[in-house]
């Protein structure tokens, strides 16, 4: 039986053969692989990228107080971009399950259509949720827009749900089951930050304060594109990468907010809005940024 | 001679949901093609869309072509130069006599095409041509785009590849089996397409794939779901169908509740014990030919647990707060941003089912039907408004109108499902209906084309159904104050009567022309214009209320004045004048065998237009009195005569 560190392992192996740089987590809070600057700014412009990393992913609304056996507060991701997407991502994605122990030769797997969109990121693309046993595994998308803005080069985003794949791998019922490594449970390595955060999500997460730090955050995000000049010769060191930092600490808390139950309805839409204006205002400058960086390169 | 074509476009998985009509569009684009042929056979899995044909020449028809050059009396020098053009000499040309004179003509023969060179020019624009609801780019932007990354291409012409490249895939002979157990490169011919393909576990024909699940399942009491079978033929290319089970105790939880997870979350179909009561059984089909080892059933039935033991927290979580305690919660939930709250909506939805004729138990419903929207139970499963808030209001003991009411005021959800079931129910639905509908068109969000992001349609629908059919005594023009909104109703009423109901269509149009406002009152007059339809007098008489419409139209004829008897002309003007007198009031039916014969005799011997103005416009007036006298029921002119 491979452990859930196990599965990690041979994930990455696996991509790291097939031409991948293999990143470690980005160390700002994030709802999902895809808000990474790995992904959402990488999958942008014309150079080919091939990325795969574990991305811990949050979302606030979804604790459970670690009750629950299969929702969680934060759950790991394996993100795969293949930027372009070769004509055989789809075999390789197979691949990567036989990797981890899976015979498909007897297990039922389908692709059933599953568009995914995410209107804080401007971005969306068309494909697959990846159901194994009745199980869905992966999410699988062909990029289609980012940041509000047609892709060049079409990349492929594989999106491994990595406690679903353990606790399926290893025929358990609640994730918290999973053998993370030998003689220790997942629940051994996350209960108590399930039950915390849920706690802090749900309960004493204090309004004002967020909706304070959102605003700093938003602000420090707003200067620094509003100082962005695309005429500038010095472009090149300007710091884009930061301004979207500020993007996703923006995201994480509206998330946040979300799940205390702050933001009601109508609220909702316009500060979806707001991120969204921050993010999709990143992406140009960067489309803008490397296309400058490559001219350099070509003289 | 004759050869057959195939042609398989292979892709990465289609939506189920978008095969059939790709293939209607793929025949009717091939038919464009006009390259004459024999049978065609559609078929399609997932990965592939299937065109065969028989019978197909292999070069089309030498044919002519007539080219026009100068008249014959032309001078010698046009016409050598005519003839050089076509590198002819001036003595081969012909000539043809057209209506302004001789003309020179040059006669081209056109050598008829090999098929296999119009299908290779034809075909990627066939194929990039399938209408799809969505469509992607793979290559990079600007590339091809499809619905799904095309990954091959069969064409063939008897033993010929037809030779052509898309999206930088080259059609050959190469197609591909199940992606598991099938291999990724089978050569294929004509002849052995379908067993090769059977050989590498693609079952090609979908009628083959839905009979094999539906033999397999013999013996099993599953329940009836044509629907999710479809979904499930088009989602596998070698269905097996295995029965799995769950703990007895999840049949606590509401039928409705487990059901839905089975069907719209798992695509397990439901299965039935001997008394027709849900028993802890489902079955789900899988895209192998077997599950020796029970992976299959074992994973499925562990997904389930989690999935049922969900749905149990959130029915338990629910029931912390009753429904009643969630209305003031509608205020944070919008309807539409236009249009507020749900609370707004609610309040609005209690006023009109109080106007429409609701008692109180139907308000109370009213007040209720929306709380659901704040339970965990329908965030989770947003296909289960209104049965999740039913269910909650009778275990919260609300009487059973109003729970009844609540669950079903969304139906009917389509034009086959049936209205609610009570009064109360009727009410309710119209009133949210009836809601939607003025509130959307109100603020501009009127539905065009295909986009109707609102359902309006299907709500329209619904309104149209439930008053006919729940035979409820309302005038709906009070309800239909914008005049796009009438129209589009009107537009429901006719389809309901006509395509669902049968009534022919100018049947109607003449019974609308006469008020829609009451559609019970409707339904009843097109009742008996198609018995009066039989009646031999019918279209003639049709056709003479026509005629009069005509008349009266074309006299520009708006006289209100009475019909001055001393005018009248002895004879047919006169008789026909005493059977208008002696049948007003009368029902239609009962005097139409009297009426038709002098109405006939009337326009045979008596001239409309008299000389005489004052004879004329009594005339007029006549007739005029007698079409209103008969339209009461239907504008009988709308009527199409076969004479």
């Amino acid at each position: 039986m491979e452990s859930f560190q196990e599965i990690i392992f041979k994930l990455k192996h696996y991509w790291a053969q097939r031409g991948c740089i293999i990143q470690e987590p980005y160390d700002v809070e994030v709802g999902a692989g895809t808000m990474c600057p790995e992904t959402f700014l990488r999958v942008l412009g014309p150079k080919p990228y091939r990325v795969a990393y574990v991305q811990p992913s949050r979302r606030p609304a979804d604790g459970r107080y670690g009750d629950n056996p299969n929702r969680l507060y934060k759950h790991w991701q394996l993100q795969v971009i293949l930027k372009p997407a070769p004509g055989d991502t789809i075999e390789q994605y197979l691949g990567s399950l036989e990797a981890i122990g899976i015979n498909l030769r007897q297990h039922d797997l389908k692709f059933e259509e599953d568009n995914w969109e995410s209107p804080t990121l401007g971005a969306w693309g068309i494909g697959w949720q990846v159901m194994l046993d009745g199980l869905e595994i992966t999410q699988f998308t062909y990029f289609q827009q980012c940041g509000g803005m047609d892709l060049e080069l079409v990349p492929a985003e594989l999106t491994y749900g990595l406690e679903r794949l353990a606790a399926f791998l290893q025929v358990r019922d609640s994730v918290y089951e999973v053998e993370w490594a030998k003689g220790f449970s997942y629940g051994d390595v996350r209960y108590l930050d399930e039950l915390q955060y849920s706690v802090y999500n749900f309960e004493m997460a204090d309004i004002p304060t967020l909706w304070k730090l959102f605003e700093l955050y938003e602000t420090e995000a707003t200067r620094l594109l509003s100082l962005y000049d695309p005429k500038s010769t010095g472009k090149k060191r300007f710091p884009l990468v930061p301004a979207y930092d500020q993007v996703l600490k923006c995201s994480n808390l509206f998330n946040t907010l979300d799940s205390r139950g702050a933001i009601s309805v109508t609220e909702r839409v316009g500060v979806i809005q707001r991120v969204r204006r921050l993010a999709v205002g990143v992406a140009q400058a960067w489309v803008d940024q490397q296309q400058e960086a490559s001219v350099e390169v070509a003289v | 001679m004759s050869v057959p074509f195939l042609l398989e476009i292979g892709t990465e998985e289609i939506p189920d949901w978008m095969i059939p009509p790709a293939l209607e569009s793929l025949q009717v684009l091939f038919e464009k093609a006009a390259i004459p042929h024999d049978a065609v056979r559609l078929d399609a899995t997932p990965r592939r869309l299937v065109l065969r044909a028989e019978g197909l020449s292999e070069r089309q028809k030498d044919s002519e072509e007539r080219v026009l050059g100068p008249a014959r009396s032309a001078p010698a020098q046009a016409v050598a130069g005519f003839a050089r053009k076509h590198a002819v000499r001036p003595e081969d040309l012909t000539f043809e006599s057209t209506p302004r004179g001789e003309y020179y003509v040059f006669i081209r023969k056109v050598k008829g095409r090999h098929t296999k060179d119009i299908l290779a020019d034809s075909l990627p624009a066939m194929i990039l041509g399938i209408h799809f609801p969505k469509t992607m780019y793979w290559t990079g932007k600007g590339g091809a785009q499809f619905i799904r990354p095309l990954r091959w291409i069969v064409a063939l012409l008897g033993n010929d590849i037809i030779p052509f490249e898309l999206a930088g895939v080259r059609a050959g002979a190469l197609s591909s089996g199940h992606r598991r157990l099938g291999s990724g490169e089978i050569a294929v011919t004509i002849a052995d397409y379908e067993q090769r393909l059977r050989d590498h576990y693609v079952i090609v024909s979908a009628e083959e794939r839905r009979n094999k699940i539906r033999r397999e399942l013999e013996g099993v009491r599953v329940k009836p779901d044509p629907v999710l079978l479809e979904t499930l033929v088009y989602l596998t290319e070698y269905p097996t169908p295995i029965t799995g089970g769950f703990d007895r105790q999840f049949l606590d939880l509401p039928e409705e509740v487990l059901v839905t997870v089975m069907r719209h979350h798992q695509k397990y179909f439901s299965v039935e014990d001997a008394s027709g009561r849900l028993a802890p059984e489902f079955v789900a089909v899988m895209n192998i030919p077997s599950d020796a080892e029970g992976f299959v059933r074992r994973g499925n039935e562990r997904v389930l647990r989690a999935r049922f033991n969900d749905a149990r927290f959130f029915w338990e979580t629910d029931q912390k707060k009753k429904l009643a305690d969630r209305k003031s919660d509608l205020a944070h939930v919008t309807f539409q941003a236009k249009l507020g709250t749900y609370l707004e909506k609610t309040e609005r939805m209690m006023a009109l089912v109080g106007e429409l004729g609701g008692d109180r138990q139907a308000v109370r419903a009213a007040e209720l039907s929306k709380c659901d929207l704040t339970t965990e139970l329908v965030k989770e499963f947003t296909e289960l408004q209104g049965v999740v808030g039913g269910l909650y209001a009778r275990v919260q003991g609300e009487s059973e109108p109003v729970w009844q009411a609540i669950y079903d005021h969304y139906k009917p959800e389509s034009m086959e499902d049936v209205i609610p079931r009570s009064r109360a129910g009727q009410f309710v639905a119209l009133a949210d209906k009836l809601d939607t509908l003025a509130g959307c068109f109100g603020v501009g969000l009127v539905p065009t084309g295909s986009r109707d992001p609102f359902a309006l349609r299907r709500a329209a629908q619904g309104v149209v159904k439930i008053i006919v059919e729940g035979k409820l005594d309302l005038s709906l023009s009070k309800y239909l104050t914008d005049q796009t909104l009438a129209e589009f109703l009107a537009e429901r009423i006719r389809y309901y009567f006509r395509d669902l109901r049968g009534f022919k269509y100018d049947e109607v149009n003449a019974c609308m022309a006469a008020g829609s406002s009451n559609l019970a009152d409707l339904e009843a007059r097109l009742v008996r214009v198609r018995n009066l339809r039989s009646s031999p007098d019918f279209e003639p008489l049709a056709a003479s209320f026509k005629r009069i419409r005509n008349i009266l139209e074309q006299a520009k004829f708006t006289g209100v004045g009475r019909i001055d008897t001393g005018l009248l002309e002895a004879g047919p003007e006169q008789d026909l004048y005493e059977e208008y007198q002696s049948t007003t009031g009368q029902p239609i039916e009962s005097v139409i065998s009297r009426l038709r014969p002098k109405v006939d005799r009337f326009f045979d011997k008596v001239l409309v237009n008299a000389p005489d103005a004052r004879i004329r416009q009594n005339r007029l007036t006549l007739l005029s009195a007698l079409l209103r006298e008969f339209s009461t029921i239907a504008d009988f002119s709308e009527i199409v005569t076969t004479a």
